[in-house]
C-alpha cells in the first residue's frame, strides 16, 4: 500500500502533455450508476448495466433490435440464427446456433458453450458462481435444462410451456468457457479479463471509476463493429457532476441529466436526446389490506391524476402515462381512458364509501428509474388529496424500499401502495409478473398479491399460444384487463433524456432500456 | 514512553471491537438487505435462500460476527458483497486516494486555519484590531457553516463550467491507477476538492486556535514577558508555544475528518476516496466493506489521537508529568 502510495505521488515526470481522453473517437459517458457494472458476464447495476457493459461485451442467444428510434425495440437473432418450439414438446425450444463467432478470446463459439453457460444454475456444476446466479437467475423463471441437441443446435426446455420463453433468453449473457476454464473459474479474475462476442473487447477498468472498451474489429455482425475508437464509462451517481463533466468538456454523452439544467445545457450546444421507452413510474398497490382492494377506488385515484403536471414538473421529459404500457406496444389495444376527471375520481371514492380514503405509499428518495421521486410524490399527494384521499408518504432509501418490495405485502400490510418504477419492455416483465398469482411475492412481482380468475386464464393461454398473431391478440386482452381492473396507479412513462456534445454524432436513442453505442462517432 | 504507547495501542482492540459491533448492528437494524445490490427486485424466496447461502447471509448474525472477527483478526476483511473483490483492495485503494487529498488539505487547512486565529487572537487592541478579529471570526463561522458539497458545486461551476480552468471531477485521465501529483494535468483534478475538504478544518481550527491564543495572552506570564521588555513578536512566540497543545488536539480531530474523506464532498467530485466508497456501501448495504472501512477509521483516528497525544506530551512538561 505505502509502495502504491508513493508510486502516486512520485511516478511519472512532469509530463504536460495532451490529453488524450477527448482525443478523435473517444466516446466517453457519464454514467447515473454509483459503481461500474459488473463485467464477468450478466451486469448488476439494473439495466444501466446491461445497456453500457452487458450488451457491448456480450450477446445473447436472442438480442434486440436498438437499430430505430421509430418504434419500440423488438428481440432480433443473436448467438441464436432462429429458435422454434419442438412440435414433439411444447415446453421444449430449439435454438440454431450462428456459425463463424469467435469468443474475445480467440475459441470458436459452440453448442457446448451454450449448454455450459446454461449450466452456470446448477449449484454443483464447477461454472456455478453465486454472483452470476444472482444476477440471472430472476430472468428465467422458467428455465429447466438444457441439452445439446448436434453441433449448431441446443434445446432449452422449460417448467411449463411458455411462449414467452425468448424474452427470457435475451437477458442471459453469453460468456466464454474458454476463458473460465484458463482462469480455473477465478472469477475475481474474469471480472477483469472478461470474454464474450460482444461488439466491443474489455480494454482495461480501474475499479469503482472508469472502465474502457475498444472495438472488436472481428464481430460477427458487421453492421455493428464500433465506429469510435474507444468507449470509456465512468460511473457519476449524481446529476450535477455528470452535468459540470459535460459542460467542461471531460465527457462528451450524459445519462439523465435534471430537468433544471436542461436549459443550460441547450444554450452550451448541448444535444439533448429523448424517445419514449418501456418506463413506467407508477403505484403497485395492496390487493390483501386497505381501501385499494376496491376496484373504484384504485379507479378514483387514477382518474384524479392531472399527470399534464407532472411531465410539467418534469420539464417535459417525460410522457403521461395512463395505462400500464406506452401507447407504441403492440399489444396496447384500446384500454380504459384514465384521463383527469376530478368529478368522476371524487364521485367513485363517494361510492365506494371511503372519504376520506387514508392511504400509505412506500416512497423512496432516489433510486433507479425513480426519476424525481420526492417533488413527484409530492405533487400527486396533492392531487390524490383534492380528489378526497389522505396520503401518508412514507420515504426511505431505494435499498430499503427494494427490500419491502422484495418482501411482499405481507411484510409491510400498512402499506397501500409502494412506488416502485418498472421496466416494461416485454410481456413478462410488462405485464404476467405483476397479475399472475404464480407470481405473488415472496415468490415473484405481484407485489400486492393481485388476483383475477379471468387475467389467470388470459395469462395461461397467451403462454400456451406459440402463433405471435394470435398470442399478440390475447397479450392485448391482459393489458386492457390489467387497464380496466385499474392493477396499479398509473403516472407517466420516462424519455429518458440524454445530453450529448455536439461532436458526438450518429447515436439513434432506441425506445429501449439498451442502446447501440455502436453507430456514435465522436468528431475531432 | 514506549510502555505508555504499548498501554495505548492495546486500549485500541476494545474501541475496534465495539466500533465493529457497533456498525454491523447498525447495518442489520437499518431496513434494506446486504443482497440488494446482486439480487433483482423480483428474486423470489427460493434463489434468495439459494444466495443467501452462498454469501454466508443465512447463518444467525452472532455467528456471522464471530465469523467476521475470526477472519479479521486473521488479516481477512472478506469480499465486497457489491465488487466480489476483496475489502482489504477496496478500502486500501479508497484510503490511499483520500491520502492524496489529505496530504493537501492538511497542511492548507492547518496553516491558513491557525494563522488566521494567531492573527485574529494577537489582534491588536482598537478598531483596527477588532474589525480583524471579526473579519477573522467571520470567516471561520463561514467556513464551518456553509455546506462543503454546496461549496464545491459552486466551485465547479465557476472554475471548471464557466472560467474552464480546472477539471470538474476525477483523478485523471488514467483514474487513481496512473495518478501522479509530478503530472500537472493530474494535480489540476486536485485543487477544487482540496480547497473544498479544507473549508471546515480551516473554520474549526481558526476559531480554537483564536480561543487558545486569547486565553494564553490573558495568563500572568505574558504580562510578565511584557514588563521584562520583549518586543510583541516574541511575545506571540511564547503565546503560541503555550497554545499549540490545545491546537494541536483540534488538528488531530481535523486530520482523522480529513482522512476519512467526506461522503458529501467527494462524490461531488467523482472523487474515488473513503468518502464515495462509505457512501456507496450504505447505499448496498455492502457490510463486509463497511465493516472494514469503518474498522480502518476507527484505527486511523486512534493512531491520531495517540500521535497527538505523544506529540502534546513532547511540546507540554505539564502533559509529560500528568
Amino acid at each position: 500500500m505505502a509502495r502504491s502510495f508513493l508510486s502516486r505521488l512520485a511516478a511519472a515526470g512532469l509530463l504536460l502533455s495532451a490529453s488524450a481522453a477527448q482525443a478523435a473517437g473517444v466516446l466517453t459517458v457519464a454514467m447515473t450508476a454509483g459503481d461500474i457494472p459488473v463485467t464477468g458476464g450478466n451486469p448488476d447495476q439494473g439495466f444501466e448495466g446491461f445497456r453500457f457493459v452487458a450488451t457491448n461485451l456480450y450477446d445473447a442467444l436472442i438480442n434486440w433490435d436498438l437499430s430505430r428510434a421509430d418504434r419500440l425495440a423488438v428481440i432480433k437473432p443473436g448467438l441464436a440464427t432462429e429458435w422454434r418450439i419442438d412440435p414433439a414438446n411444447t415446453r421444449r425450444w430449439l435454438f440454431t446456433l450462428r456459425d463463424g463467432v469467435k469468443w474475445h478470446d480467440g475459441c470458436p463459439f459452440t453448442a457446448d458453450d451454450v449448454v455450459w453457460n446454461f449450466g452456470r444454475y446448477d449449484e454443483k456444476a464447477p461454472q456455478w458462481n453465486p454472483q452470476q446466479f444472482a444476477l440471472s437467475r430472476a430472468y428465467l423463471p422458467n428455465f429447466d435444462h438444457a441439452e445439446k441437441v448436434d453441433d449448431r443446435t441446443v434445446a432449452l426446455t422449460t417448467k411449463i410451456p411458455s411462449s414467452l420463453f425468448p424474452y427470457e433468453v435475451s437477458f442471459i449473457m453469453m460468456t466464454s468457457r474458454c476463458r473460465a476454464e484458463a482462469l480455473k473459474y477465478d472469477w475475481a479474475a474474469l471480472a477483469s479479463q472478461p470474454s464474450g462476442t460482444g461488439p466491443y473487447r474489455f480494454d482495461r477498468m480501474v475499479p469503482h471509476e472508469r472502465l474502457e472498451m475498444v472495438p472488436n474489429a472481428e464481430y460477427w455482425d458487421k453492421a455493428r463493429v464500433p465506429k469510435q475508437d474507444r468507449l470509456v464509462l465512468l460511473p457519476m451517481p449524481e446529476a450535477s457532476t455528470r452535468t459540470a463533466a459535460l459542460l467542461s468538456g471531460q465527457v462528451n454523452f450524459v445519462e439523465a441529466p435534471t430537468p433544471d439544467a436542461l436549459p443550460r445545457l441547450k444554450s452550451s450546444g448541448m444535444r439533448i436526446v429523448t424517445n419514449a421507452y418501456p418506463h413506467n413510474w407508477s403505484y403497485q398497490l395492496n390487493f390483501v389490506n386497505g381501501p385499494f382492494r376496491d376496484v373504484r377506488v384504485r379507479r378514483a385515484a387514477n382518474y384524479a391524476l392531472n399527470r399534464a403536471d407532472v411531465v410539467e414538473l418534469l420539464g417535459g421529459v417525460a410522457q403521461e402515462g395512463p395505462a400500464n404500457v406506452p401507447p407504441g406496444t403492440s399489444y396496447y389495444g384500446h384500454p380504459v381512458s384514465y384521463k383527469y376527471d376530478l368529478p368522476k375520481a371524487k364521485a367513485l371514492l363517494k361510492e365506494a364509501g371511503c372519504v376520506p380514503c387514508k392511504v400509505t405509499f412506500a416512497i423512496s428518495t432516489s433510486g433507479s428509474g425513480q426519476m424525481q421521486p420526492l417533488p413527484m410524490n409530492e405533487l400527486i399527494k396533492s392531487q390524490l388529496e383534492e380528489a378526497g384521499f389522505e396520503v401518508t408518504l412514507r420515504v426511505m432509501d431505494w435499498n430499503a424500499l427494494l427490500a419491502l418490495a422484495r418482501g411482499g405485502v405481507e411484510t409491510a400490510p400498512d402499506v397501500d401502495g409502494i412506488n416502485v418504477s418498472r421496466a416494461v419492455q416485454d410481456p413478462i416483465n410488462g405485464m404476467t409478473r405483476f397479475m399472475q398469482k404464480a407470481q405473488w411475492s415472496p415468490k415473484g412481482g405481484n407485489w400486492g398479491h393481485y388476483y383475477s380468475e379471468d387475467a389467470e386464464t388470459l395469462i395461461a393461454a397467451a403462454f400456451n399460444e406459440f402463433d405471435l398473431e394470435k398470442r399478440e391478440g390475447i397479450l392485448t386482452q391482459i393489458h386492457e384487463k390489467m387497464v380496466d381492473d385499474a392493477v396499479m396507479i398509473w403516472v407517466v412513462h420516462d424519455l429518458n433524456p440524454r445530453a450529448l456534445s455536439p461532436k458526438v454524432q450518429g447515436f439513434v436513442q432506441a425506445q429501449s432500456w439498451f442502446q447501440d453505442l455502436t453507430p456514435v462517432t465522436v468528431a475531432k | 514512553m514506549a510502555r505508555t504507547v504499548l498501554w495505548r495501542l492495546l486500549y485500541a482492540l476494545p474501541i475496534a471491537f465495539g466500533v465493529s459491533l457497533v456498525c454491523f448492528m447498525l447495518v442489520y437494524l437499518a431496513p434494506g438487505d446486504p443482497l440488494q445490490t446482486v439480487l433483482p427486485p423480483d428474486a423470489n424466496a427460493e434463489m434468495i435462500e439459494i444466495v443467501k447461502r452462498a454469501y454466508g447471509f443465512d447463518k444467525p448474525l452472532p455467528v456471522q460476527f464471530a465469523q467476521w472477527l475470526w477472519r479479521a483478526a486473521h488479516g481477512d476483511f472478506g469480499l465486497s458483497v457489491a465488487t466480489r473483490r476483496p475489502v482489504s483492495m477496496e478500502v486500501g485503494g479508497a484510503l490511499l486516494n483520500t491520502m492524496v487529498l489529505a496530504v493537501f488539505a492538511v497542511p492548507l487547512s492547518f496553516a491558513v486555519g491557525a494563522g488566521l486565529g494567531t492573527l485574529a487572537g494577537c489582534a491588536p487592541p482598537g478598531r483596527l484590531g477588532r474589525a480583524l478579529d471579526r473579519l477573522v471570526t467571520g470567516t471561520a463561522v463561514m467556513g464551518v457553516s456553509v455546506p462543503n458539497y454546496w461549496l464545491g458545486l459552486v466551485l465547479v461551476i465557476i472554475f471548471a463550467v464557466e472560467l474552464s480552468w480546472l477539471p470538474a471531477s476525477g483523478m485523471g485521465m488514467g483514474g487513481s491507477d496512473g495518478f501522479s501529483v509530478l503530472r500537472w494535468e493530474d494535480l489540476r483534478h486536485l485543487v477544487l476538492p482540496v480547497v473544498t475538504l479544507a473549508l471546515v478544518p480551516v473554520g474549526i481550527i481558526a476559531r480554537s486556535t483564536r480561543a487558545a491564543v486569547l486565553e494564553v495572552r490573558g495568563q500572568d506570564f505574558v504580562t510578565t514577558l511584557r514588563a521584562k521588555g520583549l518586543t510583541e513578536f516574541a511575545v506571540v512566540r511564547h503565546v503560541l508555544k503555550n497554545a499549540a497543545p490545545g491546537m494541536l488536539a483540534v488538528m488531530g480531530l481535523q486530520f482523522g475528518y480529513l482522512m476519512g474523506g467526506s461522503i458529501l464532498v467527494e462524490p461531488v467530485f467523482a472523487w474515488p476516496g473513503s468518502g464515495t466508497l462509505l457512501g456507496r456501501a450504505i447505499v448496498n448495504r455492502d457490510v463486509p466493506v463497511l465493516q472494514g472501512a469503518i474498522l480502518s477509521l476507527a484505527l486511523i483516528f486512534v493512531a491520531t489521537n495517540l500521535a497527538v497525544d505523544l506529540l502534546q506530551a513532547a511540546m507540554d512538561p505539564r502533559v509529560r508529568r500528568a
